[in-house]
């Protein structure tokens, strides 16, 4: 909360202190709703034009298991959802002792004094504010609820706290209970009030929010899978298969529930293999389609995705990675299945590999996917992880009508048609669709097998070599398309942090802390992957070191998984791994930490 | 709207609804594409020529028909064909030909498999393709062997058959396949012979009519590695080819169930077909009460209606 110190107000009325930002973090289980606590506020946050930016854990039991919810709201830019809270919202011991660490000194803990215990030797760090919610719950809506609507309870809490808008919270859950019996939403705005309303007199102030400077035209508050779905419908897919796996399944259910409308389909497969054979089935017949996955069901895909290269089918794949391998850890954040996009798979077989930074990188990508498969008649990776999936942003309002497209086929007759000429520009394959007649009567056959230039199988080495350079061209034609990352400091200095993925906000405000601490560091953060633009040893060249941060394992030769792809292209030394494996998002601190203690060897 | 899975062909689907009559139907040698690779003799080759006929009979055009199938010798089949076509990775051919189907159901999709694609290694997707009555007919060229490995054990392989994974013979009790087509729910089953090329066609046909999953069970004999092994089907060699009888009613399941039970050669013809939704039907029933509901609207007015609430 900068700008303002925290502190308990000798009494009488609560001062108004403003302050430009916040992170409350609010700790429990599964299923106390506090997801919902925090989806309203990183709602209410959008609609006010405000930034925010969410991160929650969700535990990979069936039911129940702590959990927390953190958002950071705030009139600046937001690059991340914040390393230490500056309110922390507990509902039981366990949520109080293991996230206290979290919270910053002087920080305000509001705790559930029905079930929480404070401790003796935390009182001078922290301010303790006790409340009865679930007691003070149960009274407000009656005694049926029981563990239910505390969050809501909390919800008033927070508000009265931070004078969020109360008509606009009004609003926010009058839509959330829409439809549902009207007794739900009287409930819930029972409960909200009388929160409202008890909010601790001994806490000793309250806290506005500074209003940010007016954005072009409104914001819509979604997370990452949410915004590759959408994204997806926006760039005209209209098939798409998958097998239900966690962090992976929320884009499919989205899917299956929204492609109706647009006369589309989402098919729930018998298992992986089947959900990308029948997107390859649907990609050859129609319009490029998608599938996804996590974990080992990425895995389990990849024989079909040779396919895609070999016969050169355009198709999306989501990789929405969590820790691994084998089942690994299902809920955690992971970026260690780049190895697996970029070479997973035997033989030669190159593909485009693409990793959104943010959620609103997500929307824009997801058309981006579509739009190179179709070009490139490729099969693309996308790569994001459970971090962004559930990460909760606001962006600005995407212009749909400029930006929905049409790619349903063109059934035109062609005169004649040679799928796998190897005289085509840039060696990129354009397939025709079944239903399309062909005036020589020569039709052409999608195939897995080495081929010549109208599918037909070939064991010539000759035509082998000449096809695999030509899959191999495509990819580089598309390479020599993209643009260079913006450098995100200076230039030229010390030190390069190269970051791909969901990683861009902490490595960014990492540099802004070097920065003002009068270090010279910058960072470039990598959106293609593989392939790569061309230019980046332009960019190195400028630093004294190139840290590459990820989160995967430094591997055999301690370079991480990116770094050791930067390795092989520029034999460059200088290029140095920061990784770990903790299954949480990068803190800023840890980068700072980890970045000092690397440029010191 | 975009053209949508709900929508009418574009095209007309048979070579005699042209308005000006300028296309006739096929000759086989415009359907004809690569020579088979298959060894001569090999019972696959009456199939390929009698899918050809199919196409001939009923005025298909190259472009309304797909063919597709997985890997193994009768998986050759799409390169013979001039018509659009996918050769698949092993095993996978259906939930290819599914994803064909349910995007586009202005085609004719038939998928091409051997013992060992649809039964072993497919085998999985063999039920649920089934269970799901996905519009399409698949036709399994059974050899009871693995032919293109060069004689290993396949799961219709009978007990006692020596190969070269089972050198004292096969073990394991084989597999059903009408018998399993039938329990896992698909709504047309049909047994046929390589040999018997009338009943070939006819079941063919049958199965292209039928509005589902129609599944054709045909003996296809690999003259290479397990040579007489459909002799008892075939009256040339001192068999009997027995039609399923005339009595029996198809629509019945338990019925069809015992006759798939008889032991080999067993009835040939169809076993079992009933009328029931497909996949296709009812995912483009869920599309036209969704739709209904956006009627006039473009895409991207639709999909403003869900951003307006994430505001």
């Amino acid at each position: 909360m900068s700008n303002a110190t925290v502190g308990v107000s000798s009494g009488g009325a609560p001062k108004i202190s403003r302050i430009n930002e916040v992170v409350i973090r609010i700790a429990g289980n599964s299923q106390d709703g506090i997801q919902a606590i925090g989806g309203f506020l990183a709602r209410l946050a959008g609609r006010s034009e405000q930034e925010v930016m969410t991160f929650m854990t969700i535990p990979s039991t069936i039911s129940g298991g702590p959990s927390i919810f953190q958002v950071r709201i705030g009139s600046g830019e937001v690059l991340t959802s914040g390393d230490d809270a500056d309110v922390l919202l507990c509902f039981y011991q366990h949520s109080y002792e293991g996230h206290i660490n979290s919270l910053k000194k002087k920080g305000i803990v509001l705790y559930d004094s029905d079930h929480v215990v404070p401790k003796e030797e935390w009182q001078a760090d922290y301010h303790h504010v006790g409340i009865p919610i679930s007691s003070l719950t149960v009274e407000a809506i009656g005694g049926t609820a029981k563990d239910k609507g505390k969050n809501i309870y909390s919800l008033g809490l927070i508000a009265r706290m931070f004078d969020l808008n109360v008509p606009k919270l009004e609003k926010l859950l009058g839509e959330r209970f829409t439809g549902k019996d009207p007794s739900i939403l009287n409930n819930a705005l029972a409960a909200f009030h009388a929160g409202y309303a008890n909010s601790p007199s001994n806490v000793m102030e309250t806290f506005q929010i500074t209003e940010s400077q007016k954005k072009d035209g409104h914001q819509v508050v979604m997370n990452g899978n949410e915004a590759i779905g959408y994204g997806l419908i926006a760039a005209g897919v209209r098939f798409g298969a998958g097998y239900p796996i966690t962090p992976w399944t929320d884009i499919m259910e989205l899917l299956r529930r929204e492609l109706p409308k647009y006369g589309g389909s989402f098919i729930q497969c018998e298992d992986e293999i089947a959900s990308v054979s029948m997107a390859l089935g649907a990609s050859f017949a129609g319009r490029v389609a998608v599938t996804g996955s996590s974990g080992p069901g990425i895995a389990l895909k990849t024989e079909a995705i040779g396919w895609a290269v070999m016969a050169e089918m355009p198709l999306v794949v989501i990789n929405v990675q969590r820790g691994g391998p084998s089942t690994g850890m299902p809920t955690n954040i992971e970026q260690s299945d780049l190895n697996i996009a970029i070479n997973g798979g035997h033989g030669d077989a190159p593909r485009v590999v693409l990793a959104p930074a943010n959620v609103e990188d997500c929307f824009y990508m997801a058309i981006e996917a579509v739009n190179i498969a179709r070009k490139y008649s490729t099969p693309v990776f996308f790569l994001t992880d459970q971090g962004i999936a559930t990460r909760i942003e606001a962006f600005t309002e995407p212009n749909l009508e400029k930006i929905c497209q049409d790619i349903s086929p063109d059934l035109t007759p062609v005169a004649s048609h040679k799928p796998y000429d190897l005289a085509a520009k840039d060696g990129v394959t354009q397939h025709i669709k079944p239903g399309t007649r062909i005036l020589d009567g020569k039709y052409p056959i999608a195939t897995g097998l080495e081929h010549d230039e109208y599918g037909h199988p070939s064991g010539s080495p000759k035509v082998h070599m000449a096809q695999n350079a030509k899959r191999r061209k495509k990819l580089q034609a598309l390479g020599a398309t993209l643009p260079l990352p913006k450098v995100y400091g200076p230039p030229e200095g010390n030190i390069l942090l190269v970051g791909w993925g969901s990683t861009e906000g902490p490595i960014r405000e990492a540099v802004d802390r070097f920065r003002a601490a009068g270090d010279s560091v910058s960072a470039i953060h990598l959106r293609h992957v593989n392939p790569l633009p061309n230019g980046l040893e332009n960019i190195f060249s400028g630093f004294h070191h190139v840290f590459v941060v990820e989160m995967n394992d430094e591997g055999l030769y301690g370079i991480g998984q990116l770094g050791t792809v930067l390795r092989a292209r520029y034999a460059d030394s200088k290029i140095q791994g920061i990784n770990k494996t903790d299954g949480l998002t990068w803190k800023v601190k840890e980068i700072v930490e980890l970045v000092k203690a690397k440029a010191k060897k | 709207m975009s053209q949508t899975l709900t929508e009418k062909p574009i095209v007309p689907a048979v070579a005699t609804e042209t308005a000006t009559g300028e296309r006739k139907g096929l000759t086989k040698k415009e359907i004809a594409a690569d020579h088979p690779t298959w060894c001569p003799g090999c019972g696959d080759f009456s199939v390929l020529a009698l899918y050809f006929k199919l196409i001939e009979k009923r005025k298909l055009w190259h472009e309304k028909i797909t063919t597709i199938s997985g890997i193994g010798c009768s998986s050759r089949f799409p390169y013979f064909v001039q018509a659009h076509g996918a050769h698949f990775i092993h095993g996978r051919a259906l939930p290819f030909a599914s994803g064909v189907s349910l995007s586009r159901p202005d085609l004719h999709v038939f998928a091409f498999s051997g013992d060992g694609d649809a039964f072993s290694i497919g085998g999985n997707h063999f039920t649920h393709t089934a269970r799901k009555n996905i519009k399409m007919t698949l036709v399994v060229m059974d050899n009871q062997v693995y032919g293109l490995t060069k004689k290993q054990t396949s799961p219709t392989s009978p007990l006692g058959f020596k190969s070269k994974t089972d050198i004292w013979g096969a073990v394991e009790y084989p597999i059903n396949p009408a018998k399993q087509a039938i329990a896992v729910g698909a709504s047309f089953v049909a047994r046929t012979t390589a040999s018997n090329p009338n009943h070939v066609l006819a079941t063919m046909e049958a199965a292209m009519d039928h509005d589902g999953f129609s599944f054709v069970h045909c003996l296809s004999e690999c003259v290479e590695f397990y040579e007489g092994a459909f002799d008892s089907a075939n009256p040339r060699k001192g068999g009997a080819f027995n039609e399923v009888p005339k009595n029996h009613d198809v629509t019945d399941e338990m019925a069809a169930y015992k006759l798939a039970s008889a032991d080999f050669p067993g009835n040939f013809g169809v076993l079992y077909q009933v009328k029931k939704p497909t996949k296709n039907a009812r995912e483009a029933e869920i599309n036209a009460s969704f739709q209904s509901k956006f009627a006039g609207q473009k895409d991207w007015q639709i999909l403003q209606k869900t951003f307006d609430r994430m505001k």
